[in-house]
């Protein structure tokens, strides 16, 4: 049942500073496309009392380059992602991934950092972020902190975001190998992931998975083998004992599981 | 909270986390916007931020401070993809069909049927199987690309 | 230019697509409370404490000692409890009613229920109490098996459906002057509530009503349902004296209210080895859920057709609808038939394999024929379409083609052939006494009946009937809101019905109508001579014979025949299906309005694809855990392949301008055909939804 919004308390910040300032003060969860939180709201299921609303700060909102490093503003959209050249360019497996978010509302709506924040093991961007080693800029009123995608989650929607951290952006150098992704959800849009997969194959192979463990997860016993010259026989027997899904109520450990050595099988016959 | 609401400046004493979709339908009476699920999945809700489609549901009122939004009613009666939804029976129950018209505004010109898939995959229709929706929004596409001059009115997004 | 036959527009599509369509959540009345349902949160136990966990001041609270005559939802029986007074028997069931005019002090409103539990039964195998049973014997079955050349048995399961109108149900419980109520809700069968509400208020309250808003998609999901949640909104609204609305939101649309039966069919089937059907031997099982519903009669459907179009000599078919502690299940588009036309189809192409014989040559051979007998001993009439259905479909997709050069392939080609019985089963069209009113106005005439516009286009469909039948433009003639003080009883708005029955009441009211006009258009009459109306009452054919004690006779006055063909894809590493074109043949006597009765067969498909591959309701300690669209998913834009309908004329003499009843027939196909394109990727599956995981563990043929 949902929850009775008007119970609930929530600043608005116009500025990046401003809201450093509240979360140092406060301890507020921010909302920024709300396509996560009002579902948990209206659900019923999401328990903070304060809210910070960070939609306005569009100062996050930037795709840039920096040398040759990629920096998406956490405010992006999945519809900047997929409109933007540059990150059609440079991490076409971000906007594969980002075509696959919801539909065109809350591809509208959602925004890359809101993604990261949200900590689902179903996210469709993370495992490309994942995969791509991301960087997370964190921003806090004592300044950045740089953490790498791949130590960024500690469990299940657990990360290491101090409450006065923002995510302000999202860094990525260049890719280097050919990018695969692969979502395999409940339908043919507008799906939570059951399986979703991003892979490089370059100098040392890289392989993300969602939905099969409590976070994001990359395949790292399955990436040394393959990068030490395993048969892609050896690396899915390998990646079969590596990872451990779960049942749910929308897919079972066992469909997972041997989904998810599929893909990989076809992720290295298509990038061959 | 002040915004532009089919085109007029409105001001709202809701409470911020006011859902955008209950703030439109309770205290601005203009309820042709629907609410399906309350998940961002069926797209009764969708209204248009900016020229973008949303699900109204989702949105706390404090996000469109300043914006523009449209919402069915802003299209007036005689949009010609709301006679061709009627023509081409594109309603039967007519619950999703405000929020189906609100997403298919933002289509570009002769968009092909995948287009039209795609646009409209964020709203969930249980008794038409979709194809009538499409059979109106292609036709209304097709009407406006060789009638360039109706662009000048009550069209938003696009 | 004559309406029937036209695409006129339909009288309520503007107002549905500008927005300003007035549904049971758009209307707001002075005073107005919200109201909340208290549900159970165990399967099976007693209600131990009820505690109040809030500032009760500004509410309304109800419980059962509230009602003031019967605490019992009035449909088949009278077993169901509007609110629990100890024992609970399923999860979700109504225990407490709040209302409050501040919807989110209402929702933050805290009860805290202790329960004494018991083992709860989910496995409907398992179940002793049975709803109702149902034996139909034709000829001999045990010794026709013994002498057939070859049996084929099988066991077929389908799982729960949920509705998913988009709409989800809710009511506005108004009181009015002298005791009455006003009942405005998104309802199917306006006087199903009346009949409910009048035996849950008794005398006290002789003056309710019920009006029809428009209402959000139905598909058998606010047949039965309505009434309890109308229940809950009267006696809030008595209590208080004020309006109290109800609206269910998403999650407790689902969690709570009727979905389709799971079932369980067995087959044991002897045929010659030319592929001749000699012996049927069937047996039903429905998982009604908690309470009796309508299980009875869903399982009454089920079993007529559950020896699908096939003529055989020896045929049995047993069936129970039997209690669990889950949440009742009732009505839905199809109403049983689904269900075991599922399981006869697939069934058929396993016999086929077993022979080693083309599908479709199995189908030639046995499908019914004018003349013929089927289960329940009924003779068909000439408007019998099987094998012409099944010939066109054939043609149309080059079935046998596709299906020789696909094999091996990512593609698969399936059929399914099925029939749909129109209107009530057997004398129940004659008990029902459905009455249709025709009203002279200023202008024109007004249609006055108690059928619901649910998007199926009753509105426009009965106006386009009168309108022939007068003679009168189409823009003339009005339909009023159905209010059960106002519109004749026409019955309710289930069955594939209210086209053939109620539309040709009309027909017949209107040419009484005419006689009386004597030449005079009807507002000439009008203005001359005032008001009039002709009220006239259903008269099923007089041939119609039927016995409820044996199950044998005429079970329905005509069928719609369907042939769907199924193109798809197997993504051999995910196990995702994707279907490229559907294919759907059907004949409905005769279309009234050619681009309503399309929509129909479109959405009837698309629901049988969703109903075939995606809609899983995972059921957890009685409960369904994916109460959520994200969860529970139905088909996209992107899940839907093109659909091919084909629609064939077979005239029934006795419905309006030749039309049978259409709403239902397009959902007993696209799941066996599903199933069987999937067959033919030598899995052998007999179950839906066929999801990838189900796939995914599916052993060979």
């Amino acid at each position: 049942m949902r929850t009775a919004l008007t119970e609930l308390d929530m600043r608005v910040a116009s500025s990046v500073d401003e809201a450093l300032t509240i979360l140092r003060d406060e301890n507020r969860t921010p909302i920024a496309g709300a396509t996560d939180v009002y579902v948990a709201l209206n659900f019923g299921t999401f328990t903070p009392k304060q809210y910070l609303d960070i939609w306005a700060l569009d100062e996050l909102r930037t795709i840039s380059t920096h040398e040759d490093k990629l920096v998406i503003g956490a405010l992006t959209s999945y519809t900047s992602l997929i409109q933007s050249h540059i990150v059609t360019e440079r991490v076409p497996m971000l906007v594969q991934a980002s075509r696959l978010v919801g539909g065109v509302q809350i591809q509208n709506r959602g925004t890359l950092g809101g993604n990261i924040a949200n900590g689902s093991p179903a996210a469709d961007g993370v495992p490309v972020l994942s995969a791509a080693d991301a960087v997370v800029v964190l921003r806090s009123l004592d300044g950045e902190r740089r953490i790498p995608i791949n130590s960024f989650y500690t469990g299940y929607r657990a990360t290491v975001m101090r409450p006065d951290e923002l995510i302000v952006a999202i860094e990525i150098l260049p890719v280097e190998g050919k990018q695969w992704f692969r979502k395999v959800g409940t339908r043919a849009a507008q799906a939570i992931s059951k399986i979703v997969m991003a892979a490089v194959r370059g100098p040392s192979p890289k392989i993300a998975l969602g939905s099969v463990a409590p976070t994001v997860v990359r395949a790292k016993m399955t990436e040394q083998a393959l990068a030490g010259g395993a048969s892609i026989d050896e690396a899915a027997e390998i990646l079969s004992r590596e990872i451990k899904p779960i049942d749910d109520v929308r897919s079972t450990a066992d469909y997972r599981l041997r989904v998810s050595v599929n893909l990989l099988r076809r992720f290295w016959a298509d990038t061959a | 909270m002040q915004f532009n609401l089919n085109g007029n400046d409105v001001e709202v004493q809701s409470h911020p986390m006011s859902r955008l979709l209950d703030v439109l339908r309770e205290e601005l009476a203009l309820t042709g916007t629907k609410e399906g699920c309350g998940e961002g999945e069926c797209g009764a809700c969708t209204v248009l931020i900016d020229g973008e489609p949303v699900c109204s549901c989702l949105i706390p009122v404090s996000q469109v401070q300043g914006a523009e939004v449209v919402t069915i009613e802003g299209l007036g009666g005689n949009h010609p993809l709301q006679q061709l939804f009627m023509n081409e029976v594109g309603a039967q129950c007519g619950i999703c069909t405000p929020g189906m018209i609100m997403a298919a505004l933002t289509l570009p010109d002769d968009p092909t049927l995948d287009d039209v898939k795609t646009a409209l995959a964020g709203n969930l229709c249980r008794c038409t199987g979709y194809s009538a929706i499409y059979r109106a929004v292609l036709k209304e596409r097709a009407q406006r690309h060789y009638a360039p001059a109706e662009d000048a009115e009550g069209r938003h997004g696009g | 230019m004559k309406a029937v036959g036209s695409s006129v527009p339909r009288k309520d599509g503007i107002g549905k697509a500008t927005g300003a369509a007035r549904y049971a959540d758009d209307l707001v009345f002075p005073g107005m409370l919200h109201g909340r349902t208290i549900r159970s949160t165990v399967p099976c136990g007693r209600i131990r404490s009820i505690k109040l966990d809030f500032d009760t001041t500004g509410f309304t609270i109800v419980d059962y000692r509230d009602v003031p005559a019967k605490n019992a939802v009035d449909l088949m029986s009278q077993d169901q409890p509007f609110l629990v007074e100890n024992e609970v028997r399923h999860m979700a069931e109504p225990i407490l009613l709040l209302a409050h005019e501040d919807r989110e002090t209402l929702l933050a409103a805290k009860v805290i229920i202790e329960y004494d539990e018991a083992e709860p039964l989910f496995d409907p195998e398992k179940s002793t109490v049975s709803f109702k049973d149902i034996d139909i014997v034709k000829g001999d079955v045990a010794s026709a098996l013994s002498s057939a050349d070859v049996i084929v048995e099988g066991v077929y399961r389908t799982g729960h459906q949920e509705h998913v109108y988009i709409e989800p149900n809710g009511v506005v419980a108004v009181p009015e002057d002298e005791g009455g109520v006003a009942i405005y809700g998104s309802v199917q069968c306006p006087f199903y509530v009346i009949k409910a509400l009048r035996c849950l208020l008794g005398s006290a309250h002789p003056n309710v009503r019920v009006i029809q808003t428009e209402t959000g998609g139905g598909f058998g999901g606010k047949e039965e349902y309505p009434s309890m949640i109308a229940g809950h909104a009267v006696l809030l609204a008595i209590k208080s004296g004020r309006p109290v609305k109800i609206i269910y939101d998403r999650e407790e649309d689902m969690i709570a209210t009727t979905k389709r039966h799971p079932s369980i069919v067995r087959h044991r089937t002897g045929v010659t080895k030319e592929g001749r059907l000699v012996a049927m031997d069937i047996d039903v099982i429905l998982d009604g859920g908690a309470y009796v519903t309508l299980s009875p009669t869903v399982l009454s459907r089920g079993c007529i057709h559950a020896a699908g179009p096939y003529n055989c000599d020896n045929v049995r078919i047993q069936g129970r609808a039997v209690f669990t502690n889950t949440p009742p299940n009732g009505a839905f588009r199809g109403f049983g038939a689904p269900q075991t036309e599922f399981a006869v189809e697939v069934h058929m192409d396993r016999i086929a394999e077993t022979l080693g014989m083309d599908p479709v040559e199995l189908r030639r051979i046995n499908a019914l024929k004018p003349g013929d007998r089927t289960a329940t001993g009924q003779t068909l009439r000439d408007d019998t379409s099987a094998h012409m259905v099944l010939e066109e479909a054939v043609k149309r997709t080059d079935f046998d083609k596709k299906r020789k050069e696909w094999k091996g392939t990512n593609k698969s080609i399936g059929l399914s052939l099925f029939y749909h019985g129109a209107g009530f089963t057997g004398a129940g069209e004659r008990n029902l006494k459905s009455r249709a009113r025709l009203e002279l106005t200023p202008a024109g005439v007004r249609i006055a009946v108690g059928s619901t516009e649910i998007g199926q286009g009753t509105r426009t469909m009965h106006a386009q009937i009168v309108t022939d039948a007068l003679g009168i433009p189409y823009e003339t003639v009005e339909v009023a809101q159905p209010d059960t003080s106002r519109v004749a009883d026409s019955g309710p708005t289930v069955a594939s019905r209210t086209c053939m029955v109620v539309g040709k009441i009309l027909e017949e009211c209107a040419a009484e109508l005419k006689d009386k006009l004597g030449g005079m258009s009807p507002a000439e009459y009008y203005s001359k001579n005032g008001p009039m109306s002709v009220e006239r009452m259903y008269e099923p054919p007089d041939w119609i014979q039927w016995d409820d004690n044996t199950y044998l006779g005429d079970a329905y006055a005509t069928y719609g025949w369907g042939c769907d063909v199924v193109e798809l894809e197997l993504d051999r590493d995910t196990y995702e299906v994707r279907p490229i074109k559907i294919t759907a043949v059907q004949e409905f006597g005769r279309p009234i309005h050619p681009a309503l009765a399309k929509g129909q067969i479109e959405g009837g498909t698309a629901q049988g694809l969703g109903y075939a591959l995606l809609e899983r309701v995972v059921m957890r300690n009685g409960a369904m855990a994916n109460g959520q669209l994200t969860n529970y998913v139905i088909p996209t834009t992107l899940d839907m392949p093109e659909v091919d309908v084909v629609m064939m004329e077979n005239p029934y003499p006795g419905g309006p301008f030749g039309a049978k009843g259409l709403g239902e027939l397009p959902m007993d196909g696209p799941a066996p055909a599903v199933v069987n394109a999937l067959r033919g990727f030598g899995l052998d599956l007999r179950e839906i939804p066929a999801t990838p995981e189900l796939l995914s563990t599916t052993p060979a043929i």
